[in-house]
C-alpha cells in the first residue's frame, strides 16, 4: 500500500484505545463477573439461579418491568392527544404543546420526585384538598405509583416528539389518494395514518421504557427500593463490589436496554417514509368546533398542570420554611438559597468543572470519530462509531459499577487513592455516557461540510491536518457547539454513575448534593434550591443549543450554493 | 509562467470490483488546452482527480513535467484544480479564500497581499474582495475559484466541469474568458466536460472516454470527421451508422448493407467482411421522387417516417431497406418540405462516407 494515512491511523488507534479502556473493558468486566463463581472463579450460571431464587429480586424484576410498562402506558395517554391536536387540526395551542414537550426534559426526574411527594403524596397538597372537600384521597404516589407518575411526566415528550414528527411527515397527498380510491373515516385511519405513524410511536415508547427501566435516582428518592436498579446500587454499596448480585442485575439492565433499542431500530428499518414523500405538508387539517376547542384546551390544561407540578413543587420547596401536612408551606424564605451558596457551593463549582470537562472530551472525541469514520479509509473505522454508539445501551449505574470494578485496584501514584474514586474517572464516565449524542451532533455537522471544501484546501497545499484545522473544524463549529452544550446540560444532572463513583463530599457534583440533601426532611429546602440551580443550568443549556442549531440552519440555507453537498 | 507537459502512463483504477479506468496513456503538450470528454460515469472526472492526487492510488504513473507525482499527496503536487461546485469556503471572505494557498506556502504578508490583489484584478473582482462567497452570483463564485487556484501559480490547471452550474448565456461568456486567461498565462490546462459543444469550442485537443476506456485523442475537427469507432461517431454529433461489408467489384469498392443497400465508395478501402459505414445527416441531400428517373449510383430511395423542425434545418428520419437514416435539410422560407409517408430519394456524397471497423 502506498500513501498510508499515518496521521488518521494514529488518531483512530487512540480513539479505539480510549473506548476499549473506558467502555468495552468495564462492561466486559461486569458481564464476566456475573457469570463467574465468586469463590472458585469458574464459569457458572449459579449467580442467575441465586438471583431468581431470591424472592426480593424476583419481585424487583417484576416491579421494574411493571413500572417501565405502566410509565409507557401513562406517557402514551398524555402524548397521543397532544400529538393528534397539533397535526390534525388548525389549533392555536400548538405552540403551547411544543413548549409542553420541552419543559419536563429540563428537569431530571429525581430532582422533582420529592416535590411531587409534597404535592401528590398521601399527605400532599392535592390529597389534603380532596380529603377536605370530598372526603377521599387518591394514592398517586404510593409505592410504585409514585415512580410511574414521576417518570411518565418526565419522559412523555419522547413519545410526543417522535409521534408528532411521524405524523407531520405524512403528506396529505397520501391521505387524499386513499380518499380518491374510496377509503375514508376509520378505515383510512387504520390503513394509512396508523401504519405510517407507528414507527415514530414505537421509537418514542421504547426510549421511555429504556429510560424508566434503567433509572436509579427516582426510585431511590421516593424510597422505593424493590426495583432492579436500586437493588443493584444497594447491594454494591452495602455488601461490596465483590457481591455478584449487582452484576447480575447490571447484565439484566443492559439486556433490556439493548432490547428496547433494537425494537426502536426495527420500527424504523426499511420504513424511512420521509424520503419517499419529500416536503410532506402533513395531514389534512381542519378547524375545531367551539366545544371541541374547549375539550382540547381542557386536556392540555390537565397535562400542563401535571408537567408543571414538579417545577412548581420544587420552587415552593426551595422558598418554603416548613411544609408538612399543609397545602402550602407555612412561610417563605431565601434561607435555603443562602445556605446552598454559602456552604455547598462546591457542588455547583464541581458540576461546572465536571460537566465542562466531560462535554469538552465529548466534542473532541465526537469530532475525531466522525472524521475518521466518514472521511478516511482506515480499516475497521465503522467500529469506532458502533462502539461509541453502544454506550447508549449502558445504564449509568452499570457503567459506574464497571468503573469501580475495573479501576479500583489501580492506585494514583501520588496519593495512593484508588483510581476508581478519583474525580477524573467520574468526568470520563460522564463523557462516555453522553458520547453517543455528541457523536451524532458532530457527524451531522461534518456531513454539512462538502468533501470538496477539504480537497480544495489540500489542492492549494494544505496538509490533511492543516485543512481539517482551517476548513473542516471551523465549518463544523456550530454543530460542535450544540453538541457541547447538550452534553454539558445532561452531564450536569447525571445521577446514577455519579452515585457509584463519588467517594467524598468535596468531590461531589450537584446531582449528588441534591440526593444527599433530599434524604432528610431538614435538607429538602436546600436540596430543592440546588434543584432549581440545576434546572436553570439545564434550561439555559437547552435554550443555547437550540439557538445555535437554528442559527446554523439559517446560515446553511443562505450558503447553500457554495457548500452544496456533492455525493461521492 | 513556464508551461509544463503532463504524461499519463498506463493508468488504471478500480473501486472494489469495478474497474473505473482501464490502462489509459496520454501525452498532454506544454501550454495545451486539453479536454476530457465523455458521458457521466465514463471516468473522466476520476482521471482528472487522480492527476490532482485525489481518490485511491492508481496503477501506472502520472508525470507532471519531469516529476513522477504518482505517490505524492495532493498538497505536494502544486496542481491547480477548480472544482465543479467551486468549493469556496463559506466561512472565509473572498480575499481570505484567495489568500489561503499563499498562506499555506508561508509567504510574507505583504507579498500575499500583492498577489491576491493581482489575482482578483485579473478576474475582475477587486471590488468584491470583502464579501462572503454566499453573497456572490454563480459566475462571480466561479471567478473567485479560478483566482484562488491561479494565485499559487500551479504548474498545470485542472477544471472539473466548471461551467455546468452556470446558466446558458453566462456559460458561453465564461468559456471565452477561461480560454483567454489560459492563453495569457500559457498554463497547460485540462478541462472536463460531458458537453461536446463545450469541448469543441474550447479545446486544442481532446480525449473521448467511455466506460473507463480511452476511445480516441485528437483535435475536435479530427474526431468529428474521422472517428475511429461507433462510440466516438455517435457521441460527437449525429451519425448514421450502418453495419455491412466492403466488397470489391472490379476497380470499384462497394459497401453492401442490410436489405441490399449499396453504397459506392471512393478511394482505396480494403475488403472487410464486417464494417460500419458512417456518414453525417448533412452529407445527404433529400429530393422528391422523380418517377422517370431510374435510381442512379449514390441515390437511395426511401419513405419519410419522422420529421423534426429545428429552425435552421429540418431533420428527417427516412426508412430505407429497414434502416432509419437521418437526413438534415436546410430550411428556407417557402422551400418545399416533406411530410411523413412521402417517398423520397436521398443522394449521398460518396467522398463523405467513412468506413469503420466494427
Amino acid at each position: 500500500m502506498r500513501r498510508i494515512q499515518w496521521g488518521p491511523a494514529g488518531v483512530g488507534l487512540s480513539l479505539a484505545l480510549f473506548l476499549l479502556i473506558f467502555l468495552v473493558i468495564p462492561i466486559a468486566k461486569v458481564v464476566f463477573v456475573a457469570f463467574v463463581d465468586p469463590y472458585t472463579g469458574d464459569f457458572t450460571l449459579v449467580n442467575f439461579q441465586d438471583f431468581f431464587a431470591t424472592s426480593l429480586f424476583r419481585e424487583s424484576f417484576w416491579n421494574s418491568l411493571y413500572v417501565a410498562s405502566m410509565a409507557v402506558v401513562l406517557a402514551t395517554i398524555m402524548a397521543v392527544p397532544l400529538a393528534y391536536f397539533t397535526t390534525r387540526f388548525n389549533f392555536g395551542g400548538s405552540v403551547l404543546i411544543q413548549t409542553l414537550g420541552v419543559i419536563p426534559l429540563i428537569m431530571p426526574p429525581f430532582v422533582g420526585a420529592v416535590a411531587m411527594q409534597m404535592l401528590f403524596g398521601s399527605n400532599g397538597s392535592v390529597n389534603l384538598l380532596l380529603d377536605d372537600w370530598f372526603g377521599f384521597t387518591i394514592p398517586f404516589m404510593e409505592g410504585l405509583n409514585g415512580v410511574i407518575l414521576v417518570e411518565s411526566i418526565h419522559y412523555f415528550p419522547f413519545i410526543l416528539t417522535n409521534l408528532s414528527a411521524s405524523l407531520a411527515n405524512i403528506d396529505r397527498s397520501l391521505e387524499e389518494s386513499a380518499q380518491n380510491l374510496g377509503c375514508s373515516g376509520m378505515r383510512l385511519f387504520r390503513r394509512i395514518v396508523f401504519p405510517l405513524a407507528m414507527p415514530g410511536y414505537i421509537a418514542g415508547a421504547s426510549l421511555v421504557f429504556l429510560k424508566v427501566f434503567d433509572d436509579l435516582g427516582t426510585p431511590l428518592l421516593l424510597n422505593v427500593n424493590n426495583m432492579l436498579a436500586p437493588q443493584a446500587y444497594l447491594r454494591i454499596t452495602s455488601i461490596g463490589i465483590t457481591d455478584p448480585m449487582g452484576y447480575v442485575i447490571s447484565v439484566i439492565l443492559v439486556l433490556f436496554s439493548i432490547f428496547s433499542l433494537w425494537v426502536s431500530f426495527l420500527a424504523f428499518r426499511g420504513k424511512d417514509y420521509s424520503s419517499v414523500q419529500k416536503g410532506g405538508g402533513g395531514l389534512l387539517k381542519r378547524d375545531l368546533r367551539l366545544w371541541e376547542k374547549a375539550g382540547a384546551y381542557a386536556v392540555i390544561f390537565v397535562i400542563l398542570s401535571l408537567v408543571l407540578a414538579p417545577h412548581l413543587g420544587l420552587l415552593l420547596l426551595s422558598f418554603g420554611t416548613v411544609w408538612s401536612f399543609a397545602v402550602l408551606p407555612d412561610g417563605f424564605t431565601l434561607e435555603h438559597y443562602a445556605r446552598v451558596f454559602e456552604s455547598s457551593y462546591q457542588y455547583i463549582t464541581n458540576t461546572l468543572l465536571y460537566a465542562g470537562l466531560a462535554a469538552t472530551i465529548d466534542v473532541i472525541l465526537g469530532t475525531a470519530i466522525a472524521y475518521v469514520v466518514w472521511r478516511t479509509q482506515i480499516v475497521g473505522r465503522k467500529w469506532l462509531d458502533y462502539t461509541a454508539t453502544a454506550a447508549l445501551a449502558v445504564p449509568g449505574l452499570v457503567l459506574g459499577i464497571g468503573y469501580l470494578r475495573t479501576f479500583f485496584d489501580f492506585q494514583l501514584p501520588w496519593s495512593g487513592q484508588p483510581l476508581a474514586t478519583w474525580w477524573v474517572i467520574l468526568v470520563i464516565a460522564l463523557s462516555v455516557r453522553r458520547l453517543p449524542y455528541a457523536l451524532r451532533a458532530c457527524v451531522a455537522a461534518l456531513q454539512q461540510v462538502s468533501v470538496t471544501l477539504e480537497e480544495a484546501a489540500e489542492n492549494l497545499g494544505a496538509t490533511k491536518r492543516r485543512s481539517v484545522w482551517r476548513i473542516v473544524v471551523p465549518l463544523m463549529s456550530g454543530g460542535i457547539l450544540a453538541g457541547f452544550v447538550t452534553s454539558f446540560a445532561t452531564a450536569a444532572v447525571e445521577l446514577s454513575a455519579t452515585l457509584m463513583l463519588v467517594s467524598q463530599q468535596s468531590d461531589a457534583p450537584l446531582s449528588y448534593g441534591i440526593y444527599v440533601f433530599m434524604q432528610s426532611a431538614a435538607g429538602r429546602g436546600p436540596g430543592a434550591a440546588l434543584g432549581i440551580v440545576a434546572v436553570i443550568i439545564v434550561g439555559l443549556g437547552t435554550y443555547i443549543s437550540h439557538r445555535v442549531i437554528e442559527r446554523g440552519k439559517r446560515q446553511r440555507d443562505s450558503g447553500r450554493v457554495v457548500a452544496e453537498v456533492v455525493p461521492t | 509562467m513556464e508551461s509544463t507537459p503532463i504524461s499519463i502512463q498506463r493508468v488504471g483504477l478500480a473501486f472494489g470490483q469495478h474497474q473505473v479506468l482501464k490502462d489509459i496513456s496520454l501525452e498532454i503538450a506544454p501550454g495545451e488546452f486539453f479536454a476530457f470528454l465523455g458521458p457521466s460515469g465514463s471516468g473522466k472526472s476520476t482521471l482528472l482527480r487522480l492527476i490532482a492526487g485525489f481518490g485511491p492510488p492508481p496503477s501506472g504513473r502520472v508525470l507532471i513535467g519531469r516529476d513522477d507525482v504518482t505517490d505524492l499527496p495532493p498538497w505536494k503536487r502544486n496542481v491547480g484544480m477548480v472544482f465543479q461546485n467551486y468549493a469556496l469556503w463559506p466561512h472565509l471572505s473572498v480575499r481570505r479564500n484567495v489568500a489561503f494557498g499563499l498562506e499555506e506556502r508561508r509567504l510574507p504578508a505583504r507579498l500575499i497581499r500583492e498577489k491576491v490583489d493581482a489575482a482578483l484584478q485579473l478576474v475582475g473582482l477587486s471590488e468584491l474582495s470583502d464579501r462572503r462567497p454566499s453573497q456572490l452570483s454563480g459566475g462571480q463564485q466561479q471567478r473567485v475559484a479560478i483566482a484562488r487556484t491561479i494565485v499559487v501559480e500551479p504548474r498545470v490547471l485542472l477544471l472539473d466541469e466548471p461551467l455546468s452550474n452556470l446558466d446558458a448565456n453566462l456559460r458561453v461568456r465564461m468559456r471565452r474568458d477561461i480560454r483567454e486567461l489560459q492563453r495569457r498565462l500559457g498554463i497547460t490546462t485540462i478541462f472536463v466536460t460531458h458537453d461536446q459543444e463545450e469541448a469543441n469550442t474550447i479545446a486544442d485537443r481532446m480525449a473521448v472516454l467511455n466506460d473507463g476506456v480511452l476511445q480516441q485523442v485528437g483535435s475536435p475537427m479530427e474526431l468529428y470527421d474521422q472517428p475511429t469507432n461507433r462510440f466516438v461517431a455517435h457521441f460527437l454529433g449525429t451519425a448514421n451508422l450502418i453495419d455491412g461489408e466492403v466488397r470489391e467489384e472490379g476497380e470499384q469498392r462497394v459497401f453492401v448493407g442490410p436489405g441490399g443497400l449499396r453504397l459506392a465508395l471512393d478511394g482505396p478501402h480494403p475488403r472487410q467482411e464486417q464494417a460500419i459505414a458512417m456518414f453525417r445527416p448533412q452529407n445527404l441531400r433529400i429530393h422528391a421522387v422523380d418517377e422517370a428517373d431510374r435510381p442512379a449510383d449514390g441515390q437511395i430511395r426511401g419513405k419519410v417516417e419522422h420529421r423534426e423542425f429545428l429552425g435552421g434545418l429540418i431533420r428527417y428520419s427516412v426508412l430505407v431497406a429497414g434502416l432509419s437514416i437521418v437526413v438534415d435539410d436546410e430550411h428556407q422560407r417557402g422551400r418545399r418540405s416533406f411530410e411523413i409517408g412521402d417517398d423520397v430519394d436521398l443522394w449521398l456524397d460518396r467522398a463523405q462516407i467513412r468506413i469503420l471497423t466494427s
